[in-house]
């Protein structure tokens, strides 16, 4: 995982800074936010196979950061997630135009990426093109926002258990990923269930799950705010970012 | 870590999204709806026992103008105790920084979603509305969202006016003022409006509301939401393909609705009570002042409302007819 910017200075205001340190801890949240979106979209909406994804995935990255196109950004004319997804498209349009390209970016390199990890994600999507998933052109932005939005969710879980651990509220984290996070099959386990498994009170149950909740939005929205190059975007993100239209759970 | 599953990501985006309510008198129960400027939940106040309708902003920081609106918006209603307008009961802050208030959980169904109801029960309701706008009015608030889905029905026929959260406080708020014929200006002492800031819903909209002029929106901006509200409540399925809508409508009652809705506030009612008055009248079947009637219209409107009297007296000639008939053979 990479690391955000402790501060709350916005990434995109990084990534146009003519100072190149600034510019590189900039892009290396950058590419940590996006490069799973990223090598994803170009898997499922250019339905290139792993290798070529992989490769377009970081030479899109090592070109962005070498040419400082995305420091071209306009704030009033889209939000940054949907300007990136353009670039995107136009860079691999020409990509795949020149064939005979060659291979760059070679001596650029940001925050390690997992592309294992992503390939795995991926095989578990409808539309992955080893699923024979239908065309999803008409839903790029959908699709490129479900899983920048997965990232960012992904990453701020990360943040969190590494938080918990240090601080030595493991127990906290543990009904957190009983009853929010798990997957595994069955309903989720009542408040009662989770006290009796941890050996805590039901009142702690409530309560530590509060507090995992209230870190994880705090965590959520930091690295949203650091994300956004206006207020105006982060609230526009925010809004669509956080709950859906689904009923919340009663306390169990 | 392993990425998450669409199902997880969809419980973090609620579990973030859900209101962190410790140390406070409620625990949610369920979600009720979202709007702008916060989600609203159905609550249960442990203390008192009862259910609630809980209102939080959807960002707890970098929007303090939202919160301040919130709380704006709580003040409003808490000294707006009319009938017509829901009850807040209280107001705070969650231990994220979120700001909230609760308020009555008003069971019903908001205008848009009512089932069938005659001509003349969607005009009463049109009635309510207007009370309750206009003691706003009295009380230096503008409503500024008027629209079917902040009009609740409950169950007994109550007729509420919600989301006040773009009301606009002019003057002095402790003063009864007529604002529909008194342009006022921010209070001061609360958040304004920004020029070329557009609040409220297209449809519904004052032109110089849309035209995000804040200064030139007063009480008739309600007047003409809520012609366009009556615009909704007249129009029928089968009005619905003609583009003005208005096909079945008798005609004093489209002319109540361009009255209302007229372009130039100058042009609309004076105030929503004479709205009111006009729509009142309508249903009484008495002339209202938006409609010049001709001789024809007139002559059926006072034979409607006069029918009963009429009938009898008719009934009464064909029965002399009748006898003169009979005792002259």
């Amino acid at each position: 995982m990479g690391s955000f910017p402790a501060t709350r200075h916005s990434v995109v205001a990084g990534i146009a800074s003519p100072d190149i340190d600034t510019r590189r801890v900039a892009f290396d949240a950058l590419v940590s936010a996006y490069w799973r979106p990223v090598y994803k979209y170009v898997r499922i909406k250019w339905r290139r196979d792993r290798e070529d994804a992989a490769d377009l995935t970081q030479e899109f990255f090592a070109r962005a950061f070498e040419k400082g196109s995305l420091g071209r950004f306009e704030p009033t004319r889209a939000r940054f997630r949907t300007f990136l997804r353009v670039c995107l498209d136009g860079f691999v349009a020409n990509e795949i135009k020149a064939r005979g390209r060659l291979k760059r970016g070679g001596n650029v390199s940001f925050v390690p990426v997992d592309f294992a990890a992503a390939e795995h994600d991926l095989s578990m999507h409808p539309a992955a093109p080893d699923a024979g998933g239908a065309s999803v052109a008409d839903r790029d932005d959908d699709l490129f926002r479900q899983e920048w939005v997965r990232g960012l969710f992904s990453d701020a879980v990360a943040a969190l258990r590494a938080s918990c651990e240090a601080a030595g509220k493991t127990t906290q984290f543990a009904v957190f990923q009983r009853y929010d996070l798990d997957d595994s099959s069955g309903a989720r386990p009542t408040y009662a269930q989770l006290a009796a498994e941890l050996a805590i009170p039901v009142t702690q149950v409530t309560n530590y799950l509060a507090f995992a909740r209230r870190e994880l939005r705090r965590l959520v929205l930091e690295r949203l705010r650091s994300l956004c190059a206006s207020d105006e975007e982060f609230r526009l993100e925010a809004r669509e970012l956080l709950g859906t239209d689904s009923p919340p759970s009663p306390p169990a | 870590m392993n990425a998450l599953s669409d199902a997880a990501l969809r419980r973090l985006r609620d579990a973030a999204d859900t209101p962190d309510l410790t140390g406070t008198k409620y625990e949610i129960v369920g979600r009720i709806g979202q709007g702008g400027m916060g989600t609203v939940y159905r609550a249960r106040d442990r203390e008192l026992g009862r259910e609630i309708a809980l209102k939080v902003v959807r960002l707890p920081e970098g929007a303090p103008d939202i919160a301040a609106r919130m709380m704006r918006e709580a003040r409003t209603l808490a000294r707006l105790e009319h009938p017509g307008i829901v009850p807040v009961h209280d107001v705070g802050t969650m231990a994220d920084g979120r700001v909230f208030y609760a308020m009555k959980l008003v069971r019903g169904s908001p205008l848009h979603e009512l089932s069938a109801t005659s001509l003349a029960e969607r005009l009463a309701i049109v009635e309510r509305v207007c009370e309750a706008v206009a003691f706003a009015h009295a009380h230096g608030v503008i409503h500024r969202d008027l629209k079917p889905q902040n009009v609740m029905v409950g169950a007994f026929g109550e007729v509420l006016v919600m989301d006040w959260g773009v009301a606009k406080v002019v003057g002095d708020a402790t003063s009864s003022l007529g604002v529909g014929s008194v342009p006022g200006t921010d209070n001061p002492a609360e958040p304004s409006t920004g020029h070329g800031v557009v609040l409220g819903t297209p449809g519904y909209m004052a032109p110089e509301q849309a035209a995000g002029e804040p200064s030139l929106v007063d009480g008739r901006a309600d007047v003409y939401a809520i012609g366009a509200l009556l615009r909704d409540l007249c129009r029928t399925e089968k009005d619905a393909a003609h583009p003005d809508g208005s096909r079945d409508v008798p005609r004093p009652l489209r002319a109540i609705i361009r009255r209302a809705m007229a372009p130039d506030p100058v042009d609309r009612y004076a105030d929503v009570t004479a709205l009111a008055r006009d729509v009142a009248a309508f249903r009484a079947g008495d002339r209202v002042t938006a409609h010049k009637e001709n001789l024809v219209e007139r002559a059926r409107r006072l034979a409607v409302r006069h029918r009963t009297p009429i009938l009898l007296v008719l009934a009464y000639l064909l029965m002399r007819l009748t006898f003169v008939a009979v005792v002259g053979r």
